[in-house]
Order: structure tokens, then sequence, then C-alpha cells
């Protein structure tokens, strides 16, 4: 056994761990009151479902413990780039949890759901006003599904029009690792463009790549470097004028609400990740929920089924009638039934909250923290790109008096001082990268605090680098050995018997 | 002492590949910088042997608990060997880039394309260059 494994289960066995046969929680299932059904026959029944056996009170502490060693938002300060970890207000659960959201089922009739169906279609506006564009699918389940399904709407607009030369599609170097991925996943070759010395998109590279065989770029603004290309409309004008379409990645949205809309720049098609910049959770995996919006090229091809009216209110004082329509040349569906809805509750509410001003507010407290903390750290470390950036930053997590420190050391020793680690490695085109979102909810205190960490552990790189090597001392597990557990793989999940 | 080994019967690529002649194959693998900054490597699919794919094109991805890369071919040719070696022990590229990690061997179809290619001085001015 590791020490990290005895560490853990010093902490807390499994839950199967804590099974003693025969314990149970009392049933509170309700009398039986339909007819009994014939009993499966012999051959699907098995003796033993390989489940604990537990007290509701063991289940119940179980969790709790489990929940104590997480470290999560509500904790402490979670600046981890490009991911927008801001602070989830709890009201979106309060809404979420409404019995008129939370028990609708998605097969009852629109009839029955019409203040579901105008949230949905207020929804969609709000997202359209907010990026400039004229229509909006609520379908895509995540940011990844969203660029798939922004993909598959260039690549039907140029099918549709004969264009069968469009083999590629366009990303710069700087770019979230799903843009590639998706680009080739919906058929496309991918070319690689290099950036420029200051973080931007190389514009001869772009000119030189720019040709009658490119579909389209991706590009993610601003981008991962933090910072926003000044170069946008020469860029988009270029893809353009070789009949290209532009996709915006909205992942990074949080530096943008109210001050740049997209569709204005000349983007076609774009996605938003609500659980990054719309506060809908996404610490624990989701769920996500990535909405697109296009402009009128690209309008007839939305996934559906998006809400519309289908009847306008007959007088002032009423209502009109929402219901479900699939856009004429649809790429289709994206998933079951109409998105991830719990998550557009949340986001419905936190734009209500915010309104057009708060809106924009939280995006000039977003680039204000980024910059504060740029300029503080920048006297103790590298910042490759240091010029105004938008809602994050990257340094570089290495010095050259300190040549054993990695950024991953930088990281884990952060943890000892009580913050979670910004995103390591990434992007990629940076050495040593560590990529930090301070994001609108953290006050000048934290930031402070945070800073002032990110120096005391600059001094022991150079003094103490064991400290760092050997980080985190604090945490309820010590450094996990990552390389032993990417080279050995041991699948330990309980698959049932073959019986 | 230069941070980066750059041997001088080795050829470079920007994409931080080398390519060494021993008779008429060539021996391919990723440089002391490439290692250095993928840091532990954990993977290495294994290329096709005979496949003939052009200088530049993808012949393999390495994984480390970094990132994960592709490795492109520096020279036009035929896959004739892969260095079964590092499947179970792909440590071995980090430890020794240009020696026993040594990732394929190529029956090269145009030997003029080794001109192209940086030479050691050239590259260790590249590396430096990036830092």
């Amino acid at each position: 056994m590791t020490t990290q494994t005895a560490q853990a289960k010093a902490l807390e066995p499994l839950i199967y761990e804590l099974s003693s046969s025969g314990r149970k929680a009392e049933t509170l299932m309700p009398k039986l009151d339909v007819p009994e059904s014939a009993p499966l026959p012999a051959h699907l029944l098995r003796d033993s479902l390989e489940l604990p056996e537990v007290s509701e009170l063991d289940v119940v502490r179980h969790f709790v413990r489990l929940s104590q060693l997480n470290y999560a938002i509500d904790k402490g300060f979670y600046p981890l780039g490009s991911c927008t970890m801001k602070y989830n207000p709890k009201i979106g659960e309060d809404t979420a949890r409404l019995p008129g959201f939370a028990n609708l089922h998605p097969l009852q009739a629109p009839e029955t759901a019409q203040g579901a169906l105008a949230l949905m279609y207020t929804l969609q506006q709000w997202l359209c006003e907010i990026s400039g564009m004229k229509g909006c699918s609520l379908q895509p389940a995540a940011g990844a599904q969203g660029e798939l399904a922004g993909i598959l709407m260039i690549r039907a607009y140029h099918q549709e029009r004969g264009d069968t030369r469009r083999t590629k599609i366009l990303v710069p170097d700087s770019a979230h690792g799903t843009n590639p991925a998706t680009s080739a996943m919906a058929g496309y070759t991918v070319v690689t463009l290099p950036s420029d010395a200051r973080g931007g998109v190389d514009l001869d590279a772009l000119r030189a790549a720019a040709d009658e065989t490119v579909a389209g770029m991706m590009i993610t603004v601003p981008s991962t470097l933090g910072v926003f290309d000044e170069n946008i409309q020469e860029i988009i004008k270029i893809v353009h004028n070789r009949g290209g379409l532009m996709y915006m990645d909205g992942a990074n949205m949080n530096a943008l609400l109210g001050v740049v809309k997209p569709g204005e720049l000349g983007f076609d098609v774009m996605h938003f990740n609500l659980h990054k910049t719309f506060s809908t959770p996404h610490g624990g995996g989701g769920p996500g929920s990535g909405p697109v919006t296009v402009n009128e090229k690209l309008l007839p091809y939305l996934p559906g089924p998006i809400v519309a009216i289908v009847e306008e209110a007959t007088d002032s004082e009423g209502a009109p009638r929402y219901g479900f329509v699939m856009p004429e040349k649809s790429i289709g569906r994206l998933k079951a039934f109409h998105g991830n809805f719990g998550m557009l509750v949340r986001a419905y509410t936190y734009i209500a909250l915010h309104g057009a001003e708060g809106l924009k507010a939280i995006s000039h407290h977003a680039v204000l923290n980024a910059n504060y903390v740029r300029v503080r750290l920048a006297d103790a470390y590298k910042v490759p790109y240091n010029r105004m950036c938008g809602h994050e930053v990257v340094i570089e997590g290495r010095f050259p008096d300190a040549p054993d420190i990695r950024a991953l050391d930088i990281s884990k020793r952060l943890m000892d001082y009580g913050f979670h680690p910004p995103t390591n490695y990434f992007p990629l085109i940076v050495h040593e990268a560590l990529l930090i979102e301070p994001t609108e909810s953290e006050s000048k205190e934290t930031l402070d605090r945070f800073i002032e960490a990110m120096h005391a552990i600059a001094r022991e790189a150079r003094e103490a680098p064991e400290l760092l090597r050997s980080a985190p001392h604090t945490t309820p597990v010590s450094r996990v050995d990552e390389v032993y557990a990417a080279r050995n793989l041991t699948l330990c999940c309980r698959l049932p018997s073959a019986e | 002492m230069a941070k980066w080994k750059t041997p001088a019967d080795c050829r470079y690529t920007k994409t931080d590949e080398w390519a060494r002649m021993e008779g008429a194959e060539a021996v391919i693998g990723i440089t002391d910088y490439a290692q250095d900054a993928l840091s532990d490597i954990v993977y290495i699919e294994p290329p096709t042997v005979g496949a003939r794919l052009k200088a530049g094109e993808r012949f393999s991805t390495v994984e480390s608990t970094k990132a994960a890369a592709d490795l492109n071919m520096p020279l036009s040719g035929e896959i004739i060997a892969f260095n079964s070696a590092l499947s179970d022990a792909p440590e071995k590229i980090n430890a020794d880039p240009f020696g026993e990690g040594w990732i394929i061997r190529v029956k090269p179809s145009d030997l003029t394309e080794l001109e192209a290619l940086m030479d050691a001085e050239a590259y260790a001015k590249y590396c430096e260059e990036r830092g």
C-alpha cells in the first residue's frame, strides 16, 4: 500500500469497508398498492448485489466526512484559470429548487410548462443581446458540445452552398484544447496558427493559411494567454474575405460582458459556458451548459428544438404562448430533451439578479482583479505577456536561480497556504505556465493574501526548495506520485460477476 | 555548459525531433530540450511500422504528466522499426533521449531533406532563444 492510500484510508474508509452483513436503514417504502407482477425468471436473478450494508448514520457520517475533505469555492479562493470558478450565489439554488421548475417532467405538454418555456425564451433573448447575435439554442450540455454544434453549423452552411472544398479549420496555438478536438471530430483538418510576440495571432501566418479550403476559424477571446487580440477585426476580415466563418469560443466571456459584443465584431457563431460566466456550479463536474448563439447566416441551422413564441398574446395583459420549434435546416438534436434545464434556471437568475449594468460591472471587476494580481506578481515571477490582460493572467512557475523548482511545486506549496492552485501547464505555449483567474468575486484582502503567499513561495524556492518539492504538507493527502499513477494503471471498479 | 544536450551527429527539427544517419537508415527521437519541457513521459503511442510518411507528418504521440505532444517525421520515408522497449519504460526518453530513448528507425526516401534540418549549433541557439 502506498503512503497516500494509507493516509486516505486513515481519513475515511470506502463505504464498502464500512459494510457489515445485515446492517440496514429502516425502509420508508410505502405499502405495495398495485398488483404484484410475476417474479423475474430465475436466470435474471442474482443472489448478491455487491452493495454496502450500512446504517443511515453510517451513510450520513461517511459523506459528511468526505465533503469536509473537499476544497470548494465555498471554502476558499479558487483561481483556476480558464475555468472561471466564481462564487455561485445561493439564490440560484433556491430558484432551481422551486417546485414548478424542479418537478417538471421533460415529456409533459408544453402548454403545462409555459413558465419554464418563458424562462428559456427570455434566456435565449438575453444571450443574443449579450453576444450581439440573432438566434440562440440552449441545447448543448456543455462548452465542448456547444463548440461541436457551432462547427457542425459551419459545415452545414458550406455544404448547402455546394462549397465542398473547405476541409480545414484554423486554430491559434493559444486555443483551448477542445477547439482542435472539436474541429477534428467534425471531420476537419486542423491548421495550427502561431502566436506573435505580443500573444496575438500571427497575421502573416493567418494570411498564408487562409485560402479557399478554409471552412472557418475557432478563436478564444480573450485568448488563453489572457490577452485581447487588438487585431481581432482584421483577423475576422481575413477569414471572411476567403469565405470562411468565424467561431468564438466564449469560455472567457467573463472579461467581455457588456463591453464587447462578439456579433458586432463580426463573429458568426459562439458558445457560452453558463457554468463559468453565469455562475452555474461546475466544481463537481457539472452539469454544464453551453448554449450557442449565431448571426443571420447560421440561424436556420441551430440545433433544436429551441423555444419560440407560437402564438402572440391576444391583448396587452395576456401572455404569449410558447412552444418548441425545430429550426428549418437544423443540425438536429445534441441531447435528449431540452439542455440541462436546472442550469438554465440558475443562469437566468444570475442575469436577472445583476441586470445589464451589473453584468458590465462583473467584467470590469474581473479584469481589474486579474490586472492587480499581474502587476503585483511581476516582481517575483516572469509574466511572459506583461501587458493589460483580460480576466486571467499567465505567469511562469520557474526561477533561473532555483532550477529544480517547477510550476507544479509552486502549486502544491500554495495548498499549504490554503489556496486552490491555479491551472498548471496551460496554455502549452508558456514554459511552466500558471494560469491565474481571480474572478470578480474576491475582495482585495483575499487577493493580497494570495499575492503574499506567492511572494513567500518565490522566496522559499531559493531558501528552502525542499519545502516546495515535498509540498503539500497540510492537506489530508500529501504529494501524490503522479508519474507512478500514470504509468501503472490499475482497474479497481467492482464489476458484477459474469454469472 | 549549455542547459540541453545537442549532439553534433544529429540534425534537428523546429518541433524538437532529431534524426541521425546510421548507414542508410535514420534513427529518430525527441531532443533533450523536448523531454525537459515535457517532464516525466508516461506513455508513447506505438507508431505503425511499415508506414510511409512525409516529412512533417505525425508518426506518434507522447504523453507526460504535463501535456501530450505530437511527434513529426523529420524526413520522408518508411518506418522500419519502433523501439518497443519504450512501451514498458517510456522514462528512457527522459533519461537518454539520444541513446536508449530513440523512437523509430526510418528508411529515408530523400536524403536531401537532411539539409533542410538544423545542425546542432543552430538548434542549440533555437533552444536558448525559447528559454
